[in-house]
This record gives C-alpha cells, sequence and structure tokens, in this order.
C-alpha cells in the first residue's frame, strides 16, 4: 500500500483550493452582477418589480442552498437537460449570492437619508445623475463592509458544489480520505484551508466596519 | 416533450411528512442546546478570564469561518478514526449544536454589549449576587434586543441540516433523494422538497417571533 505523509495530503489540497476560489470569484462577480440589476430595478420603481424581487429574495434566502444545487444539477438532467457540475455549481450559487447582496445593498440604499433624494431630484438630477453621483457614493460607503462579510459566507457555501461533484477542496478531501483511510487529518486539513481561506476576509469585513462606524 | 408527475412524488407523501418531522426535531434540539451554549459562551467572553476569553474565541472564529459540511465531516467521518463513534443523528444534532452555539455567541454577545452600565451599578446597589445580576437584569434584555438575528440564525442552521442527508441522517433532503432514487422524479422530487422547506422556514420564523416574548425574554 502506498503511505502517504501529510505533506502530501496537504499538497493535494492546496491544488483543489484554486477551484474553491474561481468558484467563490464566479458566484461573487456573478451573483454581484445579477444582484446590483435587481437592485436598480427596484429603486427605479419598474412595474410590478418589487414582489418579484421580493419572492426571488425570500425563495433563495428561505431554502437550503443544497437543495437549489440539487434542483439545478439533478432536477434539470432528469428534464433531459445536461448540466455539468461545474454549471450547476456556478449558476446555483450566483443566484444565491445575488438574492443576498440586492437585500444587504437595499438596506444600504435605504440608510441614505430621504432628504438627498429629495435635494438632488430639485436640483433636475435624473435617476442615473442620482445614483451615480448623491445616492451611489454614500450607499458605497455603508455597503462594503457587510459586502465583504458576505464574501466568507461565498466561500463556505462552495463547499456544498462538493455533493453534486464538483471537485474543489471539500470534494477533494473526501477523495483523499477515501484513499488514505485518514479522515481526523484530512478533514482537519479541510477545516484549516477554509480558515486560512475565511478568516482574513472576516477580520478585513470587521477592520472596514470599525472604520465607518469610526468617522460617524 | 416535458411530462412532469407530481403525483409520483405526492404518493410518498409519508416519507416527505416523516423527513420534515426529523428536520425540525433536529431544529428544536440544536437550537435549544445552541442557545443555551451561546449564552454561556457570551457569559465567558465578556465575564470570563483572560484565557476563558481567549479558548471561547478560537472557537468561535473556528466555526464561523470554516463550511457546516466540513464540520459535520469532521465529526462524523474524522472522530470514529480516533476512537469515537457517532451515530449520524447524534453527529448532526451535535455539529448543529456547535454551529449554532458560536454564531449565537456573536449575537447574544452584541446584546450584552449594549447594556446600559447604570442598570448593571443599580442591580448591584440592590445587593443582587453577579450570577443574579447576569441571568435577571442583562441578559433577558440583551436576548430581546437581538432576537431577530437570532431567529435568522436559527433558519440559517435549519437549512444548513439539508447537508445531514449525506451522512444518511433521515431528515427531509434525504427523504427527497430517496424518492427521487425510486422513481426517477428527480425535478418533481426537488421542487415539493425545497417548496417545504420554504414552508417551514417561513413557519418556524413566524414561531419563535411569537414565542420569543412569551417563554424566553417576557413581555
Amino acid at each position: 500500500m502506498v503511505d502517504f505523509s501529510l505533506w502530501d495530503i496537504f499538497r493535494n489540497l492546496l491544488m483543489a483550493v484554486r477551484w474553491t476560489v474561481v468558484l467563490s470569484l464566479i458566484a461573487f462577480v456573478g451573483g454581484g452582477l445579477i444582484g446590483l440589476a435587481l437592485l436598480i430595478a427596484r429603486i427605479a420603481k419598474w412595474p410590478g418589480i418589487e414582489p418579484v424581487v421580493a419572492g426571488y429574495v425570500q425563495l433563495f434566502q428561505g431554502t437550503p442552498l443544497l437543495m437549489q444545487l440539487f434542483f439545478l444539477f439533478f432536477g434539470l438532467s432528469s428534464l433531459g437537460f445536461q448540466v455539468s457540475a461545474w454549471t450547476a455549481a456556478a449558476i446555483g450559487l450566483t443566484l444565491y449570492t445575488s438574492a443576498f447582496l440586492t437585500e444587504i445593498w437595499r438596506g444600504c440604499v435605504n440608510s441614505v437619508s430621504k432628504g438627498q433624494w429629495e435635494a438632488s431630484s430639485a436640483l433636475a438630477l435624473n435617476l442615473r445623475e442620482q445614483l451615480r453621483y448623491v445616492i451611489g457614493p454614500q450607499a458605497l460607503k455603508v455597503a462594503v463592509p457587510p459586502t465583504v462579510g458576505f464574501l466568507v459566507q461565498v466561500v463556505k457555501g462552495t463547499a456544498l458544489a462538493s455533493v453534486i461533484g464538483f471537485t474543489e477542496l471539500t470534494k477533494t478531501g473526501t477523495t483523499i480520505a477515501n484513499a488514505t483511510f485518514k479522515p481526523f487529518t484530512v478533514y482537519a486539513c479541510v477545516a484549516l484551508l477554509y480558515f486560512i481561506l475565511c478568516f482574513p476576509i472576516s477580520l478585513w469585513a470587521r477592520s472596514l466596519e470599525r472604520k465607518l462606524h469610526g468617522q460617524r | 416533450m416535458i411530462n412532469l408527475d407530481f403525483q409520483a412524488v405526492l404518493v410518498e407523501w409519508p416519507l416527505l411528512l416523516k423527513g420534515a418531522a426529523a428536520t425540525l426535531a433536529l431544529t428544536a434540539a440544536s437550537a435549544t442546546i445552541g442557545m443555551g451554549l451561546g449564552v454561556a459562551c457570551a457569559w465567558a467572553r465578556t465575564h470570563g478570564s483572560a484565557w476563558l476569553k481567549f479558548v471561547v474565541g478560537t472557537y468561535v472564529e473556528l466555526i464561523r469561518n470554516t463550511p457546516f459540511i466540513v464540520q459535520l465531516f469532521f465529526l462524523f467521518f474524522g472522530l470514529p478514526s480516533i476512537g469515537v463513534k457517532l451515530s449520524p443523528e447524534f453527529a448532526s444534532v451535535l455539529a448543529m449544536v456547535v454551529n449554532l452555539g458560536a454564531y449565537a455567541c456573536e449575537i447574544v454577545r452584541a446584546g450584552i454589549s449594549a447594556t446600559p452600565r447604570g442598570q448593571i451599578e443599580a442591580a448591584r446597589s440592590l445587593a443582587m449576587s453577579e450570577a443574579q445580576v447576569f441571568t435577571r437584569v442583562v441578559l433577558p434584555p440583551a436576548l430581546k434586543r437581538v432576537w431577530p438575528a437570532m431567529v435568522s440564525q436559527i433558519i440559517i442552521v435549519m437549512l444548513g441540516s439539508a447537508v445531514c442527508g449525506q451522512i444518511s441522517t433521515q431528515e427531509l433532503s434525504y427523504a427527497a433523494n430517496l424518492i427521487q432514487s425510486r422513481n426517477f422524479r428527480a425535478f418533481e422530487a426537488f421542487i415539493i422538497a425545497t417548496l417545504m422547506y420554504l414552508v417551514l422556514s417561513i413557519a418556524v420564523r413566524r414561531l419563535l417571533n411569537w414565542a420569543g416574548p412569551r417563554f424566553i425574554f417576557g413581555r
């Protein structure tokens, strides 16, 4: 039998970290764009958009991410659409992220006082200019800390993609644990790697928050 | 071309119902114990010795910065190799308790730190012991302040429990998987299970918002 050293385990897990990172980035960027589009549609008060977005947010926040992934991966392929684990994971996490981000950002836009809206419309700025020059910059300042904080949730969420067979950190951990019969060491290493990814982001979010509240 | 057959899934309703009941049972058990653990940890982080603060702080950060599924796999697959064997159900509850405990700690701590100084001084001047000050003066209003956040966290943990099906705990997602492996109606099975989770999360939120003021922190 081949013997695996701790370094062998760690090195192979380290190689898998990049897929976790790539998936997180896709979900975060894609989710951010969709979230922003939904937010703007909401602010622009498109007719009928409010209940649609509210339902969308409720649907993704009120159901397990795992079920959403199962639905995309197993559910759609049972209807004859061929969906790879990659696609299902990327789409699932992107939609999930967009629902959370649009809700977080809505709170930030609402935190800008009503007088700012009134003053800027009194200056004959249209919606685009209002968002670009008046509301956007103020909302952005409030939005950065919780957005960075949510990035941690996205990174942790990618672990669920392992269940539908996407080979990222957790899935690689399971494979190595099955090959080496050292689940204790392997899962401890997996947890450590997630911690190394997430903890700096958590600290960053916290320091951003402190800076924001220090200014007031 | 696409023909949907929800009937094929719905005839398995006893399985789905049992799964939903198991999900609720897991949630109830872990919410009760997890909140207790959270309060204890919050006390330790605000009133404990420097050493205790460090230990609890490490626990909180470790849990909050790793995925639930890895914590669960570590407990269920990892611990047996050092001689601790857990049943799937016990491992699930334990993982959920440990997970909720860390988040609840931070939530309760935020509530505690918002206690006005004067209330503690007033309680002390009435000759209440430190334990009485904490359990009667500091804790109830702190829980009241953070209850919405606590309810959200309990629901996040309940939704997270879908992962427990992966270690063969027979809860709702397990039931959905079982049904779709029997009749190959994956699309229908997962839609129904997802909707059941949605209903559960709305119902649990209502229930906790109602129960909190009545049973947990008064008024």
